[in-house]
């Protein structure tokens, strides 16, 4: 009987409704992408990049933790004596069809070379760009050291 | 590698236990309240080691003398005022051991602190990060925070030369590669300078460590201040595969790891083998696999068409060999003539007899370097080492005969020192001074007159024991001018158990049948084994293997003897098959050999093209290295010792086995349809029947060739073949070349 009452009423239908209605004259949320942004955490994790120290040395010193952290073997390094008599990366190779951007190479990153930079968005036209080479990857590093710098120091205290 | 802990089976001692506690050699402890039963004498390091109860430690190693100076393997024992440490306590009746008691754990945490003082904190770019002793106990007994704010103190690195690398900052002074030194490689070439906390390892003087077991202190470190130079940067430990294989460059057959990454190999370290290499192997072994990468490999098969060479296909390769090879037998089987390196597998070996003996001919033959084939009715069935390699430790008396011990068998030149420090007496007849570092018994310096002076040890001999020489040997041993040296050298080999070792240089000389006579003859009288030092990694097996011209699977006669490595280059023949040898370096008088080759159509395996092959040879194979083939070494004891291949091929190179299997294949030799090395060894064992078995104590001489005491002149420098020219790998490692031992300034090894 209840249930005949509920169903010739319509009062679920109202019910539901009446969130829509509200919402019709609430401000909007929806952001009009790619001209508005939502914001971004310091945190977020898209391209890869490999930093540089201010002298211009590279950071990386391919100790491959980044590489035996990867879960999904996304990065492969090859690692030999440099210039300099240093240890240093002859290849670094990051597959970005195979990262699922877990952030653990940064993460495992004894002097901050890998980061994660806030970059999103961007697409491969040819087969075989989805390798992040080194070269590449410091590109992307010098391109926007200034935004990682920051985020990094915004980060610098919770860790 | 860092060492694993001792894996050492229960002592000699251990089964006695059942016997009534008054057995004076047993003792009762306790460790950890377990009550264990334990050889008197032993330490407690020991005790618990094997009953895998795991005590810390960096100093100690079941191999050196002990020194009980890192304090990492302190533990607590009852009654004892203060921890002591397990490695230097000699276990005593009714101490209970505590090895995890709060007392142990406390003093092992504060030595890894003050260990840790000092110790930089570089594990990211330290080679030995994640095989690191200390590395690992840190996470044991260190803490997550150092309380250490003052300076930490750095040391200079030393330069030991081509194949150590060193971070003297990152040294704990375990003493384990001095320790080394003194008591392995018998000179001690690295020394602590300095006291307390201003120490330092080091060379004293500025040079190079030089000994050809020196690579050893790299896997002794317990940290990484001594690392693998070549290999320095090159992989991190956890990230490579360890895969067993046996070593390429010698006749002792040590047991190698070779570590592998994404196909290629990076670097070997020894697998631990009591019974033939122990805990050691040679710088030979370890550094010699640089020379695979080598930018001379061959990549993809050539052809010369007139004149020119051209890169073809295996298809057309191999059609152009069976053509080369039936043109020049259409006329007879004798006109090909086929060379083999002594370091090949043993199912090369055997597939290639195959091969040559399918086409008629019998003139095969492993011996490259040997000159000398007079007596060879008279060869063992495989020229091994008259007992096992472990067995030269317990040897009373040993003479070697024409050899450059340290250089041509480094693992048997360390048994034959580790037998003179127990005691043995050890004699030397040799064309040159060479060094060792022991007390010899007698030293004869014979320069050209090997034969001669190895006559006068044996009239020294039989006169010591009054007896009669066999009919043969009395023309070589009368009239000779036995000195004192000589008598001495038989006092040494009347010892028993004895041993009379025929080296590489006595095997090269011109007069090797008067040489083997005459030690055959001695080792008879004096009641000792006759053993040989076989040139390459498998000598033993290509004698099994059929791999001689006067004798065929299992030491059989054939019917007609075919022409040896000498004479079938001094009579030419229209078509030679080289199979992993560069002619000028491998053979003796190689260069006379190459006019031979250049005349004729010369089929060539090999891993690497040299300018040299390039003008002799129509024909280039590109072959595998030993890192890229499967297959097994005979070593020089008789063992069968059968790996698979580690590394990935070069370009459209090919395991040698697989190559001659086609090769077979389109020859029409029957039943040659082997789809792995292992089915070729199973034909061979099938076809070898008993014969397999080799004893390495049946190569005792029965001929009786007599031996004139003419010296024939061959200079020694062509005798003796430098440690790093043995093969062509080892010919090609950049390290092992820029060592003084190549450089040729320590040549003999000093």
């Amino acid at each position: 009987m209840q249930n005949l009452v509920k169903t010739f009423l319509m009062t679920e239908l109202f019910g539901g409704l009446r969130i829509t209605f509200k919402r019709l004259f609430t401000k909007k949320i929806t952001v009009q992408y790619p001209e508005e942004k939502t914001p971004q955490s310091p945190r977020f994790r898209g391209l890869h990049a490999l930093r540089r120290y201010p002298n211009g040395q590279e950071r990386c010193i391919a100790c491959k933790l980044c590489e035996a952290v990867c879960p999904a073997l996304a990065i492969t390094i090859e690692s030999t004596v440099g210039p300099d008599g240093t240890r240093r990366t002859s290849r670094y190779d990051i597959d970005l069809f195979k990262c699922i951007y877990c952030g653990f190479c940064e993460e495992a990153c004894p002097v901050d070379a890998i980061v994660e930079t806030r970059i999103h968005e961007y697409h491969m036209e040819a087969r075989g760009e989805n390798i992040m080479t080194k070269d590449k990857l410091l590109a992307i590093g010098d391109k926007y050291e200034a935004m990682i710098a920051a985020d990094k120091s915004a980060d610098a205290s919770y860790r | 590698m860092s060492t694993p802990a001792p894996s050492i089976p229960p002592a000699a001692g251990a089964p006695a236990a059942a016997a009534p506690p008054t057995d004076p050699n047993v003792v009762n402890v306790e460790v950890n309240g377990v009550a264990i039963k334990a050889r008197k004498g032993q330490m407690i390091i020991e005790v618990t080691d094997q009953h895998d109860v795991y005590v810390p430690r960096f100093c100690y190693h079941p191999k050196l003398s002990i020194a009980a100076n890192c304090r990492m393997c302190l533990v607590e024992v009852e009654k004892a005022p203060k921890p002591l440490p397990a490695c230097a306590t000699p276990i005593a009746e009714g101490m209970k051991i505590f090895t995890k008691s709060k007392r142990a754990i406390s003093a092992q945490k504060a030595t890894m602190e003050f260990l840790l003082i000092n110790h930089p904190l570089d594990c990211p770019i330290c080679d030995q990060g994640g095989e690191c002793e200390l590395q690992d106990l840190a996470m044991g007994f260190g803490r997550g925070v150092s309380r250490y704010t003052e300076r930490k103190r750095i040391v200079k690195d030393k330069n030991l030369g081509p194949l150590v690398s060193t971070d003297m900052t990152r040294c704990i002074y375990c003493t384990r590669c001095v320790r080394f030194g003194q008591e392995i490689a018998g000179i001690q070439e690295l020394g602590t300078t300095f006291r307390s906390d201003s120490s330092e390892i080091g060379t004293f003087i500025e040079k190079s460590v030089d000994h050809e077991l020196s690579g050893n202190i790299i896997d002794l470190c317990p940290v990484g201040a001594l690392n693998n130079k070549p290999f320095r940067y090159n992989a991190r430990a956890w990230e490579m595969v360890a895969k067993p294989i046996v070593s390429p460059h010698d006749c002792a057959g040590s047991n190698l790891y070779a570590h592998v990454l994404r196909g290629k190999l990076r670097r070997i370290v020894p697998r631990d083998n009591e019974a033939i290499n122990e805990a050691w192997i040679a710088d030979r072994d370890r550094f010699g696999c640089y020379g695979v990468y080598s930018n001379d490999r061959l990549q993809q098969p050539r052809i010369k068409r007139d004149g020119q060479w051209l890169e073809v296909s295996w298809q057309d390769a191999l059609v152009a060999t069976v053509a080369a090879l039936k043109t020049a037998t259409k006329s007879g089987g004798d006109q090909l003539g086929t060379l083999i390196s002594p370091s090949a597998t043993i199912e090369e070996q055997y597939l290639l007899a195959r091969i040559t003996r399918h086409l008629g001919s019998n003139n095969i033959d492993h011996r490259l370097r040997q000159r000398d084939f007079r007596d060879q009715v008279s060869d063992p069935v495989a020229p091994l080492l008259g007992c096992s390699i472990a067995d030269i430790d317990t040897r009373q008396g040993i003479l070697v005969v024409g050899s450059n011990l340290r250089m041509e068998v480094p693992i048997v030149a360390h048994r034959v020192r580790k037998a003179a420090r127990k005691g043995a007496s050890v004699a030397f007849l040799n064309p040159a001074e060479y060094e060792y570092h022991f007390k010899t018994a007698a030293y004869v310096t014979a320069g050209d007159a090997l034969v001669a002076n190895l006559g006068a040890v044996l009239a020294a001999a039989a006169a010591a024991a009054g007896r009669q020489l066999p009919q043969h040997l009395a023309q070589a041993t009368s009239g000779v001018n036995v000195t004192d040296a000589h008598r001495a050298a038989a006092t040494a080999i009347s010892r028993k158990p004895g041993l009379v070792l025929l080296g590489q240089i006595a095997q090269r000389h011109p007069q090797y049948a008067d040489l083997r006579a005459l030690a055959g003859g001695l080792a008879e009288l004096t009641g000792a084994a006759l053993g040989y030092l076989s040139e390459g990694a498998n000598a033993a097996g290509a004698t099994l293997a059929g791999a001689l011209p006067h004798r065929g699977v299992g030491g059989k006669d054939v019917q007609r003897a075919g022409l040896d490595a000498q004479s079938m280059l001094s009579n030419p023949r229209k078509a030679y098959i080289l199979f992993g040898i560069e002619p000028s370096k491998d053979l003796a008088n190689g260069n006379a050999a190459l006019s031979a080759l250049r005349a004729a159509s010369v089929v060539c395996f090999t891993p690497f093209v040299t300018d040299e092959l390039l003008d002799v040879a129509d024909i280039l194979l590109p072959t595998a290295t030993f890192a890229e083939t499967a297959g097994t070494f005979v070593n020089a004891e008789g063992l069968w010792q059968s790996f698979d291949a580690v590394a990935d091929l070069p370009g459209e190179a090919r395991p040698g086995w697989r190559v001659l299997r086609v090769l077979g294949n389109e020859l029409e030799l029957t039943a040659c349809d082997y789809r792995t090395p292992s089915d070729v060894a199973a034909a061979l064992e099938h076809e070898l029947g008993t014969a397999k078995d080799l004893e390495p104590g049946t190569t005792v001489y029965r001929g009786s060739f007599a031996p004139g005491a003419g010296a024939v002149g061959a200079a020694l420098a062509e005798l003796d073949v430098p440690i790093y020219a043995i093969d062509a790998v080892v010919r090609r490692s950049a390290a092992l070349q820029a060592t003084a031992l190549a450089q040729g300034g320590l040549r003999g090894g000093v």
